[in-house]
């Protein structure tokens, strides 16, 4: 039995989930007593595709005739890919490429598919995984009761555990099919060199409480010297303060990263629901009676505009000393 | 265009999580069910301005029980031409595609229109499947969708930026932001809305590959460490030597 791992790749690149999503088949397929192995696409590094092994796989399938992301072919070069190796299990990562290809090999397998998984399976009374439900409001046990299983492991969730060994690359080909879409043009969201917040370790977020877009200087100071991605609250971004890709929330984009900042944001349940699953969460509000006091790890009750950059001080000359 | 539209009833957005019998169902006493944004906001708008720029019919589809009539007379209200609802709890996202994909490839639509994600369970399961199925191509995550002729050119979120591809019809999307702007319905929209057409269908076999066992609640977080204006140095002292993420 093998446990088989989709590993997305970008312009070349292996997706930092991509390394989770190994670690987890790994360790999935020590307790099942198997082995896990890779599948990706595209121009990638054979060193970065040995280098798999670290996080525990044991054979790494590439296809470098699939270039772009779309759905339909990475999934039947998933299915080609697990038949040939008797996967049983296939994971991925929940992010906009495994959202799109897990359910599609969900039912070309009729494999039960459990997306957003928060943990490793539960086997003491058949196959059951835990995910994140009512956006990150709770959490469901789902029982997988067909033989082939699909798991989507939410990033930044279960993290990834370094092993020795290096991996064994094989060119893999599949029947692939023509595809009916055509991609015409591909934007990357971070033109400007910023770290893509879906990827980011830690986010500095801004709401209403900023009063204007002019000033946002100090709340982008702050996430450069973090190395942080910035984000906002959906008013910010509705009225054009921000651009739409930093809108956080139940109607924006679900982030876990292991710091969130929030700067002027009240903690409307909409907005949390977006950011619940960070690890720490640190809150800059005047009001001592923001809802978001109430999630946060931290908190500084105090204005914003004499707050952070004092903040952006201190994290100065404490990034000297250390 | 002949649309498809599918739209879940989801708890509003506020609605405080409370699970009963032994953690294993969902407590609905209390909570108020709107249409799941997604669908509403973006599939559902976007298919209606395409019946009105060129003509054709938008009906919506809905796995459920009676209790969801309600939240598909607010979809007809918003302008849906009629609805249709396959009588069948929706339990399992694979038992929920089988029904959408079932009826749509009896009735051929040009395209069939779902959210990217129910806010209820957040699967972003239901789309792929029905695709798949129908053996059409899967679109996800669409933010932009203009058409010519039968013709599409639609934007999509990929991991790291945006995606501009070209499909003809018939195919499956899901809507994500951007795709329409919300519609508020009227006065008029609601009253016609009652008149508009219901249909119930018998449910198709289809299997239910997963099944939810329990639920459970987050652990609470324990109180908030505040720090004074004036010393903001124990912040960053906190984040480095206690909580570890600087
Ligand atoms: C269906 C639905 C979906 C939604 N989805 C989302 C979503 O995905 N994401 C989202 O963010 N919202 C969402 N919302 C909106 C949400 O309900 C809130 O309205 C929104 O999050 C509020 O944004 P805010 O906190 O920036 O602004 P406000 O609520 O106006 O809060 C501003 C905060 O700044 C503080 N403040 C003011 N001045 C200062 C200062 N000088 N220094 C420090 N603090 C200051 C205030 O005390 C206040 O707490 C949704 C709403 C609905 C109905
Ligand atoms: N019970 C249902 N009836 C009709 N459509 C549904 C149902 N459940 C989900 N959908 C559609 O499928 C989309 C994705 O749902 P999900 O896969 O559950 O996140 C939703 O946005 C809806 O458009």
């Amino acid at each position: 039995m093998a446990v088989l791992a989709f590993v997305d790749t970008q312009e070349g690149k292996i997706t930092k989930s991509s390394y989770e999503v190994v670690s987890y088949a790994a360790k999935v397929a020590e307790k099942e007593g198997g082995e896990a192995v890779a599948i990706t696409y595209g121009d990638v590094d054979n060193g970065d595709l040995e280098a798999l092994g670290k996080y525990g796989a044991k054979k790494v399938l590439i296809n470098k005739s699939v270039t772009n992301m779309l759905p339909t072919k990475l999934a039947k070069l998933t299915a080609a890919a697990a038949e040939q190796e008797g996967a049983d299990i296939i994971v991925f990562a929940q992010d906009f490429t495994g959202k799109s290809v897990a359910p599609i090999l969900s039912a070309k397998l009729k494999a039960g598919l459990v997306s957003g998984a928060v943990d490793y399976p539960d086997t003491t009374d058949g196959f059951v995984v835990k995910k994140n439900v009512f956006s990150g409001k709770a959490f469901a046990m789902y029982k997988v009761n067909t033989e082939k299983k699909v798991i989507s492991i939410l990033p930044n969730s279960v993290g990834k555990e370094e092993v020795d060994g290096t991996a064994q690359v094989e060119e893999f080909s599949a029947d692939l099919g023509d595809s009916r879409i055509t991609v015409t043009n591909v934007e990357k969201a971070n033109t400007d060199g910023g770290i893509p917040l879906t990827e980011a370790d830690l986010v500095v977020s801004a709401g209403r409480g900023l009063k204007g877009p002019e000033n946002w200087g100090m709340i982008e100071e702050l996430a450069n010297k973090l190395g942080a991605a910035t984000a906002c609250s959906r008013p910010v971004a509705d009225v054009g303060w921000r651009p739409h890709h930093e809108h956080v929330g139940q109607t924006g984009i679900a982030i876990r990263p292991n710091l969130y900042i929030a700067v002027g944001i009240s903690g409307a349940i909409q907005h949390l629901a977006g950011v619940n699953g960070s690890k720490v969460i640190v809150v800059i509000n005047t009001d001592p009676e923001a809802p978001f006091f109430k999630a946060a790890d931290y908190g500084i009750v105090g204005d914003a505009f004499e707050v952070v950059p004092k903040l952006n001080k201190a994290i100065e000359a404490f990034q000297a000393e250390n | 265009m002949k649309i498809l539209v599918g739209i879940s009833k989801a708890p509003d957005t506020t609605t405080k999580i409370k699970f009963t019998n032994d953690n294993k169902e969902f407590d609905e006493s209390g909570v108020q069910f709107i249409v799941n944004p997604y669908d509403e906001w973006y599939a559902l708008v976007r298919g209606i301005e395409i019946k009105e720029a060129q003509g054709g019919s938008v009906t919506t589809i809905t796995v459920g029980k009676e209790d969801v009539d309600p939240i598909i007379r607010k979809a007809l209200a918003v302008g849906a031409d009629d609805a249709v609802r396959i009588d069948s709890e929706p339990k399992d996202a694979f038992h929920v595609a089988s029904q959408i994909a079932n009826y749509a490839k009896e009735n051929d639509y040009d395209m069939v229109l779902l959210g990217k994600e129910t806010i209820n369970y957040n699967g972003s399961q239901v789309g792929g499947m029905v695709a798949e199925i129908m053996d059409l191509p899967y679109i996800s995550n669409a933010s932009k969708m203009d058409l010519d002729g039968n013709k599409a050119t639609i934007v999509r979120d990929i991991q790291g930026g945006k995606e501009t591809l070209e499909v003809e019809t018939p195919f499956v999307l899901s809507a994500a932001k951007g795709m329409a702007e919300q519609r508020i319905p009227n006065m008029r929209g609601i009253m016609a809305a009652r008149s508009k057409k219901l249909e119930v269908v018998e449910p198709v076999d289809a299997e239910e590959l997963t099944e939810v066992v329990s639920y459970a609640l987050p652990p609470e977080k324990g109180d908030v460490k505040l720090v004074d204006p004036e010393n903001v140095e124990e912040l960053v002292e906190l984040l480095h030597k206690e909580a570890k993420v600087i």
